[in-house]
C-alpha cells in the first residue's frame, strides 16, 4: 500500500528513513542511552505500579503544588539536555585548533549551540521560574489555588510538549541550525530547507501557549485572590516580582507569537515579510524578536529578584530595607525593559541618536538593578545573618551579577558594542547574568522552599559541595570568555586557527567539567536528602525563620492550603502572627470549595505535539486529524460543568487534627 | 514594618486582641474570569499590533506589483464592515436579552449576530479569492503579504467567534441561562467587540489609508 509514492507522501511527508541518525554515532549513543533510560524509567513505574497514582495525583492535578513541582521536574530535566550540549561546545572549542578538527563536524555543533540556548531559556529557565511561582505565590497571598486550575494544568502540559518537540529533533530529523533567535534569511526556506528551523518554530510556538496562559492565570490570581486585608503594597516582594514577571510575559509573548508566525508564513506559505526578496525585510524580524527576547531576560531574572528578597530578609532576621523601593525599583525595571530592545543590535546603523537614545535606556536600567544590591546589603547590615545554603546562593549572586551588570553597561555603550557585538565578550555577559542571577536565584530559591513541597530539607552538605564546583566553576568557565571577547574572538566557531587562544578555551573547559560536578552533587543531594528524610523532617511548617504567609502552614502543605483564610495587617504576614502569638484554630472548620482533576489538558498537549509534529514534516493528513481532534476534546471539555467539589468539614478536621498532633509529638 | 505594627505591643492586650489573623467564615475570592480574559484580549491585541506594525513597515513594498489603489476595492468593504459593526449591536442586544433572562430572544439575538458575522466572512473570502486569481496573493509581494496575514488573521479570530457561539447556542439550549453560560456569554461578548475594533482598525488603517495616492 505504501509503495504508492503519493499515499506514502500523504501520511508521511516529508519524513523518510534518511532522518533518522543512523550515521552519526555520537547521536546514536545517545539515543541508546536515553532508549534505555526512558526503558528503565517506565518498566520502574510499571513494576511498582505507580501508573494509576501518577496519573491521578499528579498528570491530571490541577493542585498549584503539584503543577510547580512538576515545573521544577521539567526544569531539571531540561537543564540536564542543555548541560550536555553545554559541555560539548566546551570540548569541542577546547581541542579544535590548526589541524585539529574536533570532534563535532560545524553542522552538528551549530545544532548544539542553538538547542543549548533555545533549551536553556525556554525549557530550563521558563519552566523554573514559573513552577516556582506557581508553588509559592497561591501561598504566599493566602490563596487555595490559582485563578484557574484547569489552565494552570494545561499550561504545563503545552510546556511539556514543546520541550518534547526539541528533544524528539534530536532522533529523528535535525534541529535549527541558526543560533537560538533563529535570524532570517539565514532561517528561511532557501537557506535552511530541512526540517531544523520547523522544530524550532512549532516547540517554541506549542510552549509559548502554555507561557501565555500561565501568565494571565498567574496575573489574575495576585490581582483577585489575596487574602483580606492584603493590599498591593503589603504583597510579599516575591509576589511582587511575579506580579511584574507575569504582566511582563503577557505583554512580551505574543510579540513572539506574532513573529514566529510570520516566519513560519514564510516558510511554509510563501510570503515574504523577512525575504530578501519581493519587499521583505529581515531586519524587522531582529527588531520584533526583540521586543519580545528582552522583557524575556526580565521575565526570567525579576523572580530570582524577589527569592532574593525573601532570602535575605529570613536569614538576616530582619525585615527586608526599603520594602517600597524594591517595589518601584521592580516596577521600574518592568517598563523600562520595553525601551531597550535595539541594544541588541546596534550595528543594524539605526543612526547616532536612536542608538543613543537605547544606550542611555540600557543604562538607566542599572540605577533600579543598584537599588536593589544597596537594599539586600542594607538588609544584611546589622541582621543575624545565617549563612544557610539559600543565604550562601544569595552572597554569591550580589558578587557575580554586579560584576555582570557592569559588563552589560559597558557593552550599552555603542560605539563599544560596535566592536563587541556577536563577540565572546557577549556571551560571557549573558551567562554572568544568567547564571550569576537566575540560576543562582532558583538554586536559592529550590533550597529555601524545599521543606515547605516535600516536608524535608535539602541535605546541606552535598548542596554546599554543589555550590562551591557551581560558583568556581562558573568563574573558570566565563572569566576566559571575556578576556577572548576583549581580543576580538566571535560567538559560536567550531575551530580556530591561532593556538596562542587554546589556553583560553582549556581553562573555561575545565570550568564547564567543575560544573558538571556541581550538577552531579545536585543529583546526589537530592538522592541524600531523600534518604535522610526522617532526620532532616520539618514537622513545624517554619523551618527557617520564615515571614511569609506559606510558613503559616503545614510542609508539605495540604491540598487546600490554609483551612482558614488568613487575615493580613502588614507585610511580613507570618512574621506578624508569630510576634502576636496567633493560636492554630483547632475547630469550626467548614467545608473548603475545591477544583476537580482533570485529564484535558493533558490529552489536548499531546495532540498538540502530534499537530507539531506533523506539520513539521509536511504530514498534511495526520495535521488535520490532530487539528480537529484538539478542537473536538477542547469544546468537549467546555461541556463539563462539573467543575467543583467541596473538602467536607470532616475531612479538613482531620488533616487539621493530624498536624496538632505532629507538632505536639515535636514541641 | 510599617509604624502601625512598631507602635502597638505584642501580647500586651488593648488593641492586640482586635487583631484578627484568618477569616472564621467561608471566604471567596470574587471570579477572575472576566478580568482574565480581557487580559488575553489584551495580548491578543498586541498579536495584532506586530501585525499592524509589520503592515506599517512593508505596506508600500509592492516590489513591482499590484498596489494597494490597484486591488483594494472601497465599496465592497464599506458593505463588509457594515455587517461587522451590525453584528455587535445585535449582540449587544442579545447580551440586554440575557440580563433579562429571556432565553429565546437572546438565542435569536446570537443567531442574527452569526449570520451577519458568516456574512462578513464570505464577503472576505470572496476578496481573499478574486486577489489570487488576478495574481495577487500574499507570496507576490511583501505588501500582500502583510495585507493578508493581518486581514486574514482578523478573519480567523471572526471565524474562530463563529465556532464559539454555535457551541455556546447548544450549551444555553441544554443547560439556560446559568450563571457558567452567562459568563462565557460576556466572555464572548467581549471578544465580538474587541474583534469588531481591530476591525475599525483594519478598515482605517489597511483600506481608507492604502487607497489614499
Amino acid at each position: 500500500m505504501l509503495s504508492h509514492p503519493d499515499l506514502a507522501k500523504l501520511i508521511f511527508g516529508r519524513l523518510t528513513l534518511e532522518a533518522l541518525p543512523l550515521h552519526v554515532p555520537i547521536v546514536m549513543w545517545t539515543f541508546v542511552v536515553v532508549a534505555l533510560g526512558a526503558i528503565a524509567l517506565l518498566g520502574a513505574v510499571t513494576y511498582y505500579k505507580l501508573w494509576g497514582y501518577l496519573w491521578h495525583e499528579w498528570f491530571t492535578s490541577i493542585d498549584h503544588k503539584k503543577i510547580g513541582i512538576m515545573y521544577m521536574i521539567l526544569g531539571f530535566v531540561m537543564l540536564l539536555r542543555g548541560f550536555s550540549d553545554a559541555i560539548m561546545m566546551r570540548g569541542q572549542q577546547a581541542v579544535s585548533f590548526g589541524a585539529s578538527q574536533g570532534y563535532l563536524p560545524p553542522e552538528h555543533y551549530d545544532q548544539i549551540f542553538t538547542a543549548h540556548g533555545v533549551i536553556m531559556i525556554f525549557f530550563v529557565a521558563m519552566p523554573m521560574v514559573t513552577g516556582l511561582m506557581n508553588f509559592v505565590m497561591p501561598l504566599q497571598i493566602g490563596a487555595r489555588d490559582v485563578a484557574f486550575p484547569f489552565l494552570n494544568n494545561f499550561s504545563f502540559w503545552m510546556t511539556v510538549a514543546g520541550a518534547m518537540l526539541v528533544m524528539t529533533s534530536l532522533f529523528v530529523g535535525e534541529f535549527a541550525r541558526t543560533g537560538w533567535l533563529a535570524y532570517p534569511p539565514l532561517s528561511d526556506i532557501m537557506s535552511s530547507p530541512d526540517a531544523g528551523v520547523d522544530y524550532y518554530i512549532w516547540a517554541l510556538q506549542i510552549a509559548g501557549v502554555g507561557t501565555l496562559l500561565s501568565g494571565i492565570n498567574l496575573l489574575v490570581t495576585i490581582v483577585k485572590m489575596r487574602a483580606p486585608g492584603m493590599t498591593l503594597m503589603k504583597m510579599p516582594v516575591f509576589t511582587w516580582t511575579a506580579l511584574c514577571t507575569n504582566v511582563l510575559i503577557v505583554a512580551a509573548f505574543p510579540v513572539l507569537t506574532a513573529v514566529l508566525a510570520m516566519l513560519a508564513l514564510d516558510r511554509y506559505a510563501g510570503t515574504n515579510f523577512f525575504t530578501t526578496e519581493l519587499g521583505g525585510n529581515a531586519m524587522m524580524y531582529v527588531n520584533l524578536i526583540w521586543i519580545w527576547g528582552h522583557p524575556e531576560v526580565y521575565i526570567l531574572i525579576l523572580p530570582a529578584f524577589g527569592i532574593f528578597s525573601e532570602v535575605t530578609a529570613t536569614f538576616s532576621r530582619k525585615p527586608l530595607f526599603g520594602y517600597a523601593s524594591m517595589v518601584y525599583a521592580t516596577v521600574v525595571i518592568t517598563v523600562l525593559s520595553y525601551l531597550v530592545w535595539l541594544h541588541h543590535f546596534f550595528t543594524m546603523g539605526s543612526g547616532a541618536s536612536v542608538n543613543s537614545f537605547f544606550g542611555i535606556t540600557t543604562m538607566i536600567i542599572s540605577i533600579p538593578t543598584g537599588a536593589k544590591i544597596f537594599n539586600w546589603l542594607f538588609t544584611m547590615y546589622r541582621g543575624r545573618v545565617e549563612f544557610e545554603l539559600p543565604m550562601m546562593w544569595t552572597v554569591a549572586f550580589m558578587v557575580t551579577f554586579v560584576i555582570g551588570g557592569m559588563t552589560g553597561v559597558l557593552l550599552a555603550v555603542p560605539p563599544a558594542d560596535f566592536s563587541l557585538h556577536n563577540s565572546l565578550f557577549l556571551i560571557a555577559h549573558f551567562h554572568n547574568v544568567i547564571i550569576g542571577g537566575v540560576l543562582f536565584g532558583l538554586f536559592a530559591g529550590i533550597t529555601y522552599w524545599f521543606p515547605k513541597a516535600f516536608g524535608f530539607r535539602l541535605d546541606p552538605f552535598w548542596g554546599k559541595c554543589s555550590f562551591w564546583l557551581w560558583v568556581s566553576g562558573f568563574y573558570f568557565a566565563f572569566m576566559p570568555l571575556y578576556m577572548l571577547g576583549l581580543m576580538g574572538v566571535t560567538r559560536r566557531l567550531s575551530h580556530f586557527e591561532d593556538s596562542s587562544l587554546q589556553i583560553w578555551f582549556l581553562i573555561a573547559a575545565f570550568g564547564a567539567f567543575l560544573i558538571a560536578l556541581g550538577i552531579a552533587c545536585n543529583i546526589i543531594q537530592f538522592v541524600v536528602s531523600f534518604k535522610n528524610r526522617e532526620a532532616l523532617r520539618d514537622v513545624t511548617g517554619d523551618p527557617w525563620g520564615g515571614r511569609t504567609l506559606e510558613w503559616s502552614t503545614s510542609s508539605p502543605p495540604p491540598k487546600y492550603n490554609f483551612a482558614f483564610t488568613p487575615r493580613i495587617h502588614d507585610h511580613d504576614a507570618w512574621w506578624m502572627m508569630k510576634k502576636y502569638h496567633w493560636q492554630r484554630p483547632l475547630s469550626g472548620y467548614l467545608p473548603i470549595h475545591m477544583p476537580h482533576n482533570t485529564g484535558a489538558g493533558f490529552f489536548m498537549a499531546v495532540l498538540s505535539f502530534v499537530l507539531g509534529f506533523a506539520m513539521i514534516w509536511y504530514m498534511w493528513l495526520l495535521a488535520i486529524v490532530a487539528f480537529v481532534a484538539l478542537l473536538v476534546v477542547a469544546i468537549g471539555h467546555t461541556f463539563n460543568y462539573d467543575r467543583e467539589y467541596y473538602i467536607p468539614a470532616d475531612e479538613v478536621g482531620r488533616i487539621e487534627q493530624s498536624r496538632t498532633d505532629l507538632l505536639a509529638s515535636h514541641v | 514594618m510599617s509604624d502601625m505594627t512598631t507602635s502597638m505591643t505584642p501580647g500586651s492586650g488593648g488593641r492586640t486582641e482586635q487583631l484578627l489573623f484568618h477569616e472564621s467564615t467561608d471566604h471567596h475570592p470574587a471570579n477572575g474570569t472576566l478580568l482574565g480574559f480581557w487580559v488575553y484580549l489584551m495580548s491578543d491585541c498586541l498579536i495584532f499590533a506586530c501585525l499592524f506594525a509589520a503592515y506599517g513597515v512593508l505596506g508600500r513594498e509592492y516590489a513591482g506589483g499590484p498596489t494597494a489603489q490597484e486591488v483594494l476595492e472601497l465599496p465592497a468593504v464599506a458593505v463588509n464592515t457594515t455587517l461587522l459593526l451590525l453584528s455587535s449591536i445585535t449582540y449587544g442586544f442579545a447580551v440586554l436579552a440575557m440580563q433579562r433572562n429571556r432565553q429565546n430572544p437572546m438565542l435569536v439575538w446570537l443567531v442574527i449576530t452569526g449570520l451577519l458575522g458568516a456574512g462578513f466572512i464570505t464577503l472576505e473570502l470572496r476578496e481573499f479569492a478574486h486577489l489570487i486569481s488576478i495574481g495577487a496573493g500574499p507570496q507576490r509581494s511583501a505588501f500582500l503579504s502583510s495585507f493578508f496575514t493581518l486581514v486574514g488573521t482578523h478573519g480567523l479570530h471572526v471565524t474562530c467567534g463563529l465556532i464559539w457561539m454555535v457551541v455556546l447556542i447548544t450549551q444555553v439550549l441544554k443547560k439556560g441561562l446559568i450563571t457558567a453560560n452567562k459568563r462565557r456569554l460576556l466572555c464572548l461578548s467581549m471578544f465580538w467587540h474587541f474583534l469588531d475594533v481591530v476591525w475599525v482598525g483594519v478598515f482605517s488603517f489597511v483600506y481608507l489609508m492604502g487607497v489614499l495616492p
